[in-house]
């Protein structure tokens, strides 16, 4: 069983930040339209306090984490330019899907969207993890704030939605490959 | 958009920060929709926005967008800090730079704009 270094840090992009971050929502959501949904319980103890904050905060830390990783670790690898006259491209993920329109769109649209549109994730989060550290529970008593804070959390669930459906598609259809080796199990 | 002093929230913290954040988030969203179009229909912008080489005019996108973002979130907390800000208005503008954000990093809506 062998892994090569850039299959590992493309796994850790995708599954090991973006997935944990993308599974964090509905936990997050619920919580944030818990407790500041009118009607709900006036306070929150300490303990529920210091969770949510370190839950938010692990959000954002992956959400970071996700998107400095996509475009500094793996997105040069993606982007590669091959030298002149090579006929194989499966170390050269863009021009690979460039080659064929058949595969095209999948770099025009797929990739050109998920790379800008990923980062709107953490930028939200950001915000959505400050105002509900700072205002807690008596976020209920600003309606407008609170419709804010869960429409940029949806916001931030869609586009990192956008980015993770294009991301599994494109590492189907061009995976990121090469770097050095790293065998896992040997076989008998 | 006005700012009004009087009537703070029952825990004593203005909405002031709050008003700050989001609308510093959404104008991070606009200035990314904004720079991801010009950087594509520019090549001039595109190979200004070129920061880091391996990474291409992504580099510059985000490096700007969050340069962007994080000033007008500090410039807008330090303006209305200690106050209570019109929040309707405040959503408003954010969600308008939310959504610009989000159609302008769409190819296609890119595409249709430069008339491809």
């Amino acid at each position: 069983m062998e892994i090569t270094t850039r299959d590992l840090l493309t796994v850790l992009h995708g599954m090991g930040f973006g997935a944990l971050f993308m599974l964090a929502f509905s936990g997050a959501l619920a919580e944030l339209y818990r407790i500041s949904a009118p009607g709900a319980p006036s306070s929150m103890s300490t303990r529920e306090q210091g969770l949510l904050a370190f839950y938010l905060a692990a959000m954002v830390i992956l959400a970071w984490l996700t998107v400095f990783s996509g475009a500094y670790l793996i997105y040069p690898w993606y982007r590669a330019v091959p030298p002149a006259g090579l006929t194989d491209l499966s170390d050269y993920p863009r021009r690979l899907l460039l080659s064929s329109g058949k595969t095209s769109e999948w770099h025009n649209v797929g990739m050109e969207w998920k790379e800008h549109v990923a980062w709107v994730a953490p930028i939200a989060m950001t915000m959505v993890a400050y105002v509900a550290m700072k205002y807690r529970r008596s976020i209920a008593q600003h309606r407008n704030m609170r419709v804010a804070v869960l429409t940029f959390a949806v916001a931030a669930f869609l586009a990192t939605g956008v980015a993770g459906t294009f991301g599994a598609f494109l590492n189907k259809y061009a995976p990121v490959r090469g770097g050095a080796v790293i065998t896992l199990m040997q076989g008998k | 958009m006005s700012a009004i002093r009087a009537g703070q929230d029952p825990e004593g913290i203005p909405n002031g920060p709050g008003a700050a954040a989001i609308l510093g988030a959404g104008i991070g969203c606009g200035a990314l929709g904004c720079l991801a179009f010009a950087g594509d229909a520019s090549p001039a912008v595109g190979k200004l926005l070129n920061f880091y080489n391996p990474v291409g005019t992504l580099s510059g996108v985000t490096t700007v967008t969050i340069i962007v973002w994080l000033a007008s979130w500090f410039a807008l907390g330090r303006l209305w800090g200690n106050k209570n800000i019109a929040m309707g208005a405040v959503n408003i503008v954010a969600f308008a730079s939310l959504a610009i954000g989000l159609l302008l990093t769409f190819p296609p809506f890119m595409d249709l704009l430069q008339g491809k």
